[in-house]
């Protein structure tokens, strides 16, 4: 079972090794963490998507709780959230199939942000889904290189 | 803004603002501002001969007086020797603020002479640890670090605090009031689950509390006994929840788990509530988890919202300060019809007897009988690990809390000697006696010095047969009796070795020789050393192999 956790941190120097720290150390799966600074720049935010049952992710949260420099936490899964993941593909494309290429981008919504002789980059945003049914897509061509940021999400509305 | 001085005087200021009246420690180059304002001071310093025996004496100190132990260190080497100490205190959950001394800011990260990332290497065993930046933050940081150490589930802290900083003149002021955005500690229990917890105690038939290290470090302990004398509820204990409760009370079962007592762990397996105070479920108490109190509905009440359901699956869930939690609770209990469960626990006391035997050798477990009876109970008993820690958390008698120090989780060899220096500087009214073997002595017995510089009239009970013989048990049980690397062959005369140090010292290998050696050492008022020749053949009382069920 895949969760979301949104984790509210200190933006200062070694709060990323602490958290990735407790991951290894206690075991558990950490599926992607993509970070950066907030509205407030004394804070960091953190989103990471982790694997495990029910007891797990409870003791992941109590668990980073417990870290002096975690200030807030909450497992967002089953609020309703907007989540997104930006991912550069670079993908092999010969002339030829560069049309069929350009297809599937426009599909997907991507773009494509550089070319070179016999190849393409493609940026992507959307939902971990998305992401994946593109990467599956461009994959007959020659996929070069992936690079994903990881998954940030946010709670819609406003919630007081 | 305050006057003008460096980082290192602000830091003291921090330590006299925090009440610290001792510092053990060891000097080198890089924390030597510290030590220079350190001697300028009204604070004492105990120079050890190793800087773990340094943390290990600030943790004795920290847990017999209730106090933050303090101890310095040096970068590098230094602050390296500090790692297993800071592991014991870490496992143990007591109260240490470490200070190392760091190269120069300018020179962090460039591999110079004695530099290690220090920070880096005790993050998963300090609470919270920090390297000084700027001294702009040092006030700041050293009193966050005494109430993050101590507040909430104490645990050790590290500073690290590199040269220039705590030479550079800081003009902060040492501020009155901690506030930390992201530590926020849970004291008052939840009011509904404290009431379905009265009603599940109104609902047992053979309810039992199980007592851990948290009931002493929340000072509960007389509010736990009123809670188990109102309705009659037997209580047992963990390695660290020892003197917790006194064993010479009717309802005391004592030790728990792998080397528990055999009633009180039978007793465990018959109990239909388990009232879990303050523990965190060791699987040296549970051993294989579906069988751990089979019949029990668990309740857990800890501080650490993270211990609750880690370990064994749990009923009631209730976080929060112990004292708080039972002082809310006792006015809601209501008594239960105590008197077929506490006969039966009076029969399984009967039919699974706990005794030492004189025997015709001399025996440890008889030995420390004696020394429980001739000192009843009161003396403060420091341990190290192995068969003899065993023994002594199962024959001596705990009748006061903060007495038993020992390294109960990471099971530290050598923490015993250091312990008690600490120990006996923290309760100068008390005699303190250092429980041992010789494989956990030698590991720092340098800090017999250490002990005679101070003038402390620690007693030591030395068991020595020239044997690992814990280690040597484990072979015996699961390896066939292969025993490989467990026998010592050129252990030095511990007599004349003591008596270098400027100790006492006698050797005893008779049952009879036992009452007068204790006797002549309570009596002197110098550092002993007793040492009792013993079979390598005693054997520790085993519940169970490890993880496996107890039985």
């Amino acid at each position: 079972m895949k969760r979301t956790l949104s984790v509210l941190v200190e933006n200062r120097p070694g709060v990323l090794t602490r958290v990735a720290g407790l991951f290894s150390r206690r075991g558990y799966n950490i599926d992607s963490l993509a970070v950066g600074r907030t509205e407030t720049p004394s804070l960091s935010r953190m989103t990471i998507v982790v694997d495990g049952d029910e007891r797990i992710i409870e003791q992941v949260c109590k668990q980073l709780h417990k870290l002096i420099d975690v200030i807030k936490l909450s497992d967002i899964t089953d609020e309703p959230h907007v989540d997104r993941e930006l991912v550069l593909i670079k993908v092999n494309a010969e002339p030829a199939v560069r049309g069929e290429i350009m297809q599937i981008v426009d599909i997907f919504r991507a773009r494509i942000v550089d070319i070179a002789r016999n190849s393409l980059i493609i940026e992507a945003t959307g939902d971990a889904g998305k992401i994946d049914a593109i990467e599956n897509s461009l994959r007959p061509f020659g996929i070069r290189e992936v690079v994903r940021t990881g998954k940030i999400a946010m709670l819609r509305g406003s919630k007081e | 803004m305050a006057e003008e001085r460096s980082g290192a005087r602000a830091l003291l200021e921090v330590l006299q603002q925090e009440g610290v009246e001792l510092v053990f420690g060891y000097p080198g180059g890089a924390v030597l501002p510290l030590y220079d304002e350190l001697g300028r001071s009204s604070i004492r310093h105990v120079l050890v001969r190793q800087e773990q025996a340094a943390v290990h004496a600030a943790s004795g100190y920290a847990r017999v007086s209730g106090k933050t132990g303090v101890c310095f260190a040096t970068s590098g080497p230094g602050a390296t020797n500090l790692v297993t100490g800071i592991a014991t205190a870490y496992m143990d959950s007591v109260p240490v603020v470490a200070f190392t001394g760091q190269v120069p800011t300018t020179m962090v990260g460039s591999d110079a002479f004695q530099e290690t990332d220090i920070t880096g290497i005790t993050l998963p065993i300090t609470k919270h640890n920090y390297l000084v930046n700027d001294v702009k933050d040092l006030p700041r940081i050293a009193k966050e670090a005494f109430y993050i150490a101590s507040t909430g589930r104490p645990g050790p802290v590290l500073v690290d605090i590199p040269r220039d900083v705590a030479l550079t003149p800081c003009q902060e002021a040492v501020p009155q009031e901690v506030e930390l955005r992201g530590y926020k500690p849970t004291y008052q229990g939840h009011p509904g689950q404290i009431r379905a917890l009265a009603q599940l105690l109104a609902e047992a038939k053979r309810p039992l509390i199980f007592v851990g290290g948290g009931v002493v470090a929340s000072g509960a302990e007389e509010l736990l006994r009123q809670l188990a004398e109102k309705i009659q509820i037997p209580v047992a204990t963990s390695l660290t929840g020892l003197g917790a409760f006194p064993e010479d009370h009717p309802l005391s079962l004592g030790l728990i788990g792998l080397h528990g007592k055999p009633y009180a762990n039978f007793a465990v397996k018959e109990c239909d509530l388990l009232l879990g105070l303050g523990v965190r479920f060791d699987e040296r108490v549970t051993g294989a988890l579906q069988q751990f109190a089979p019949q029990a509905k668990i309740a857990h009440l800890d501080i650490d919202p993270a211990e609750i359901g880690k370990n064994v699956r749990v009923d009631l869930p209730l976080v929060g300060d112990l004292n708080c939690i039972i002082k809310e609770l006792l006015p809601l209990l209501k008594p239960y019809d105590a008197a077929p469960w506490l006969a039966r626990i009076k029969a399984l006391r009967s039919s699974y007897p706990l005794i030492a035997s004189p025997g015709g050798e001399l025996q440890t477990p008889w030995v420390i009988e004696r020394l429980g009876e001739m000192t009843r109970g009161r003396a403060i008993i420091t341990t190290d690990v192995g068969q003899h820690q065993m023994f002594a958390a199962l024959f001596y008698g705990y009748t006061e809390p903060r007495t038993f120090i020992s390294s109960c989780g990471l099971g530290t060899m050598g923490y015993g000697l250091p312990a008690a220096i600490g120990a006996a500087l923290a309760r100068p009214d008390k005699q303190v006696w250092l429980v041992t073997g010789e494989g956990s002595l030698q590991m720092h017995m340098a800090e017999l010095a250490t002990a005679r510089e101070q003038g402390l009239a620690i007693k030591i009970l030395l068991f020595n047969n020239n044997c690992l013989g814990m280690v040597r048990q484990l072979q015996h049980d699961y390896y066939q009796g292969r025993y490989t690397a467990v026998k010592f062959s050129g252990n030095p005369d511990f007599v004349r070795l003591a008596e270098c140090y400027g100790a006492a010292a006698l050797r005893i290998s008779k049952p009879e020789e036992v009452v007068p050696a204790l006797a002549e050492a309570m009596q002197n008022d110098r550092l002993t050393l007793i040492e009792c020749l013993v079979s390598e053949e005693e054997m520790v009382n085993t519940m169970a192999p490890p993880g496996e069920v107890i039985r």
